[in-house]
């Protein structure tokens, strides 16, 4: 146990050692260090010790932290068959071993490009790549995650269309929606949802003209859906939005993309989507990896959010490099008028995704969309066997989460997860409170990590936890 | 002499050879595709992607060797001095690290039923009390991503309140010192408010007449750094409260600048409402390279019940999440927050307590405090601002003089200390400094590594009165030389992917 630190130098502070401090303090001329606290009135001078658990050896809060995380459970002992917005893939040990490089994981935002090549770089990179994988144009360097994305991409639309409303889906993520409502409200945007039709989840097309009018900025969809589903309506969802002088905002789950058709294929303005699954593990929910895409359009651009990389020469002209663009749109010089007040992104995310999707390149990714693809659809079919059960619940293709209904089974969901989880294995999100309309039904999600034995063990467990109503 | 490594290395999409693999990815079992059949026959054909993505083709030992090889052209904290005003570019405790990247962190899901992730939960819970009273705050809300996000929260608590109050149609102004950070006027206006901004007095704080006089019934509240960007502590601070809950505003930290204020003075006892933390900055997160950070949020007790859902709550016996919060803004983001960030600075706080937090911030000061003893002997450079008083965590001094009498800027400073191997300081800004140096030493670096930075100040500023060309052209040593940063940002020649430059050639 450290005592006090009078007595004994603190490893990550090089000048406590005490004869250092004297010398330092010699030379500004001072006796103690609380002179040069002199200056702050004395009621708010601390005087007594704050109540924080005593100082720990760094053996002991390895052990400490470990003894406490040992309480959770992970995908790893036990299949977890949860997605929804943060999804179990595997990530790469190149990966992994890159983000712990020292240069990269321990310096701050490139301001001096000179020094910092390999970041930007690196940045750029994934921007491009991200480029690639969405068919857009340009990508900024990240946003927190796909909700707050989703919130400065309704911003930029009222912003770019001078209008101020977004149609969004009805089936959609509830912590998205609310994300962007409150991302919208300030700004005096409107959120308005669009119904889907009942038989296969995509937007009632009848309701979106009905909705859509003078004022809609923006028109947003998701694919693969939160629910799963694949929409299929794309390039008429994309029409009625350009009719209407609105633009066109995709999100996407970028591990469909190397079998699904790219949103810059179908006529989107703003793609926003979750990274994370590109070489981010989950942990609890954050950090993620906001996406955020736009066509090469001067006006778009102009007004994007976050920081963008872009590629230049040396003032010589002779040789390649990078350096931070367009700066001017940015909080640090545009202050109150900025495009954002984003400052910190989640740039080494960007790094690992960058590095998955080297790590992968065009055939991986379509190895990893059909590979999710073929072993979620068996997990449907397993599913759709047991009596009582019904899944998917839309008639739709569906990528790598699907909709499972127990109503037929008479219990709910809260019931069947928990027998499950007795068993060891940990059904979907339940989504029957934010769905109320689609009765007792919960968002199951397969990836490639889910061997065929976890496919089947689940079904087998359900059918067993089932059979005693 | 410092040499950065220089490979030229190629852009990723001029490496590797077609056909080439660089990871190998589980494949859908046999029977899985008999009994599923043809990827074809899920898609309909127009929603099939019809190309696939140019993305580039290498082998594993190509991708490694490529990005270890970009490690190499890039600075770190890690690597040496690293001043960033305002940035506490401190070093990232290497068993944090480790911490964070075990599997019972990592493969862990946000919907897991709560038992199934207690350790998780306690680590959280525990990190929001810990806060809570480093700060001095009532509840600690960890969702904000970074320091601007939970500025944003923070003023969007703001306006909760007023609504609350009935007053938010008439209280549309958050106040800003001149000297604020840009992220607070851009964090106002985000939630919808106009910015009203303060002068700085002649000492470099809040000028209380001013402000006197921009404060009405219109006052959402005002945002402040304390230290400011001058390093100096606002001394008025009790009478800026006073005028601020007066007018019925809100007081707001931005706690970029907490370091030299742990375990010595909190913001709550100060008066402040809302406080927003720099996991990244004050409890030694790593940057990343602009991120992950965290940007946690404390409030006091008035506030607690706008904070944004789920609150982790814990029964005496079990710690579960809470959505039943009626009076909540709503979310910011997705899930709980950044929250393998934050187990780092759950770990860093555990290895100082109380006494080595308290130690962190004296020994910022003394830093900052003998660092700018050290310069203001150096010919060429001012202290702006200089009341005598001491600094706290940063000093910003002014190369006027130098620009004036050798035509060697802040800027020429800055690339010249590169090629000592040294990262410059954030320059020009303040915006209230002209060409300003912002030098921020953090607790982080030895008396010898901060000697070496004074060391080459004092040799850049000789050099620029005895032979400025060497200087006006540098860096020479680093990865590359001088970029045309005007050429990046031209729409002629913009090249923000790789597809557009092929489009285009620079």
């Amino acid at each position: 146990m450290v005592k006090t630190l009078g007595e004994r130098s603190h490893p990550y502070i090089p000048n406590s050692q005490p004869e250092i401090k004297q010398e330092m303090m010699r030379e500004i001329g001072i006796k103690t260090i609380n002179e040069l606290y002199a200056d702050i009135p004395e009621k708010y001078l601390l005087n007594k010790p704050l109540n924080l658990p005593k100082a720990l050896s760094e053996f002991e809060i390895k052990r400490h932290i470990e003894t406490l995380l040992s309480k959770n459970e992970t995908c790893s002992h036990m299949p977890i068959f949860l997605g929804a917005g943060c999804w179990p893939h595997y990530v790469p040990a190149v990966v992994k071993e890159i983000m712990q490089r020292s240069e990269l994981l321990t310096c701050y935002t490139p301001y001096q490009p000179e020094i910092s090549q390999g970041m930007l770089q690196a940045l750029f990179e994934y921007q491009s790549m991200i480029c690639e994988l969405t068919a857009m144009d340009v990508a900024n360097c990240s946003m927190y995650d796909w909700a707050s994305a989703l919130g400065e991409a309704a911003r930029m639309a009222a912003r770019v269309t001078r209008k101020n409303e977004v149609l969004v889906p009805q089936i959609i993520h509830p912590e998205r929606t609310k994300t962007l409502q409150v991302y919208a409200e300030p700004a005096g945007i409107k959120v308005v949802h669009v119904a889907y039709q009942k038989e296969t989840g995509l937007i009632n097309i009848e309701d979106l003209k009905k909705k859509i009018s003078q004022k809609t900025a923006a028109v947003y969809i998701e694919n693969p859906s939160y629910l799963g589903f694949v929409e299929t309506q794309v390039e008429e969802i994309g029409e009625i939005a350009h009719d209407n002088k609105a633009l066109f905002i995709v999100g996407v789950d970028p591990t469909s993309l190397g079998v699904l058709k790219p949103p810059g294929d179908y006529g989107a303005d703003i793609v926003v989507g979750e990274a994370q699954p590109l070489g981010n593990a989950m942990n609890f929910g954050g950090p993620l990896l906001g996406i955020f895409a736009c066509r090469d359009e001067i006006g778009l651009i102009r007004q994007m959010p976050g920081r963008i990389i872009g590629l230049t020469t040396t003032v010589e002209g002779n040789r390649h490099g990078f350096c931070m663009v367009l700066q001017t749109r940015e909080q640090h010089i545009r202050r109150e008028k900025a495009t954002s007040n984003i400052c910190s992104n989640e740039a080494l995310c960007a790094v690992a995704s960058a590095v998955y999707m080297a790590l992968l390149g065009p055939e991986g990714f379509r190895e990893l969309g059909e590979t999710i693809m073929l072993k979620a659809n068996y997990a449907m079919k397993l599913l759709s066997k047991i009596e009582g059960v019904k899944t998917p619940v839309f008639n739709s293709p569906h990528f790598k989460e699907f909709t499972v209904n127990f109503d037929g089974t008479g219990l709910s969901v809260k019931e069947v997860h928990k027998r499950l989880l007795q068993r060891h294995i940990h059904g979907g999100k339940d989504v029957s409170k934010d769905f109320p309309e689609l009765g007792e039904t919960a968002l199951y999600c397969v990836t490639e990590i889910h061997s065929k034995e976890e496919i089947e063990r689940l079904a087998s467990a359900l059918k067993e936890v089932l059979a005693k109503r | 002499m410092f040499k950065q490594a220089n490979w030229n290395e190629p852009i990723i999409f001029n490496l590797g050879r077609s056909g080439r693999k660089g990871h190998l990815l589980p494949k859908a079992e046999e029977e899985i595709r008999r009994a599923v059949g043809e990827l074809d026959a899920l898609i309909p054909k127009h929603m099939r992607r019809e190309h696939k993505p140019n993305l580039p083709e290498l082998s594993e030992v190509e991708v490694y060797r490529h990005f270890l090889r970009l490690s190499e052209m890039n600075y770190g904290v890690d690597s040496g001095f690293y001043p960033l005003g305002s940035c506490t570019m401190k070093y990232n405790p290497k068993i944090n690290e480790q911490l964070a990247n075990l599997p019972t962190i990592n493969m862990v899901h946000p919907y897991q039923d709560a038992s199934t992730v207690q350790g998780i939960l306690e680590i959280l819970y525990s990190l929001e009390r810990m806060l809570a009273e480093i700060t001095g705050t009532y509840e600690v809300c960890l969702q904000p991503s970074a320091g601007a996000h939970g500025e944003f929260l923070g003023t969007l608590l703001m306006r909760a309140y007023h609504k609350k109050n009935g007053e938010i149609q008439q209280r549309r102004e958050i106040i800003v010192p001149d000297s604020a950070h840009g992220t607070n006027p851009a964090s106002a206006a985000m939630a919808g408010f106009n910015v009203v901004v303060v002068p700085s007095d002649s000492e470099g704080c809040v000028d209380l007449e001013a402000l006197k006089t921009v404060v009405s019934e219109r006052t959402a509240g005002l945002m402040l750094t304390n230290p400011n960007t001058l390093g100096i502590f606002e001394k008025n601070i009790e009478e800026i409260a006073k005028i601020i809950h007066e007018a019925g505003g809100l007081l707001y930290y931005d706690g970029a600048n907490l370091n030299p204020l742990l375990g010595k003075v909190r913001p709550g006892d100060m008066g402040f409402d809302i406080v927003h933390m720099n996991i990244h900055k004050t409890f030694s997160t790593p940057h990343g390279g602009g991120g992950p950070g965290a940007g946690p949020v404390g409030v006091s007790k008035d506030l607690a019940r706008f904070l944004p859902v789920p609150r982790i709550v814990f029964d005496g016996n079990s710690y579960r999440l809470d959505y039943d919060r009626p009076e909540s803004i709503g979310k910011i983001r997705c899930f709980y927050g950044n929250v393998a960030v934050l187990l780092k600075a759950y770990a860093y706080i555990l290895s100082l307590g109380f006494e080595g937090l308290k130690e962190v911030a004296e020994v910022s000061v003394l830093n900052a405090n003998y660092l700018m003893k050290k310069l203001m002997e150096i010919k060429g450079l001012t202290l702006p601002f200089n009341n005598g008083k001491p600094r706290k965590h940063e000093c910003v001094f002014s190369a006027k003089t130098l620009k004036n009498e050798t035509g060697v800027s802040a800027l020429n400073i800055a690339k010249r200390l590169l090629d000592y191997g040294l990262h410059a300081p954030t320059i020009y800004f303040p915006l209230i400094v002209e060409e300003a140096l912002m030098i921020e030493p953090t607790e982080t670096f030895e008396k010898e590594e901060i000697d070496r930075f004074v060391e080459a100040m004092r040799k850049i500023c000789e050099e620029a009165y005895a032979n400025p060309e060497k200087t006006l052209k540098a860096p020479h040593n680093t990865a590359i030389p001088k970029l045309d940063e005007v050429k990046a940002s031209h729409p002629r020649t913009m090249s923000l992917s790789w597809r557009m430059y092929l489009k285009k050639k620079v």
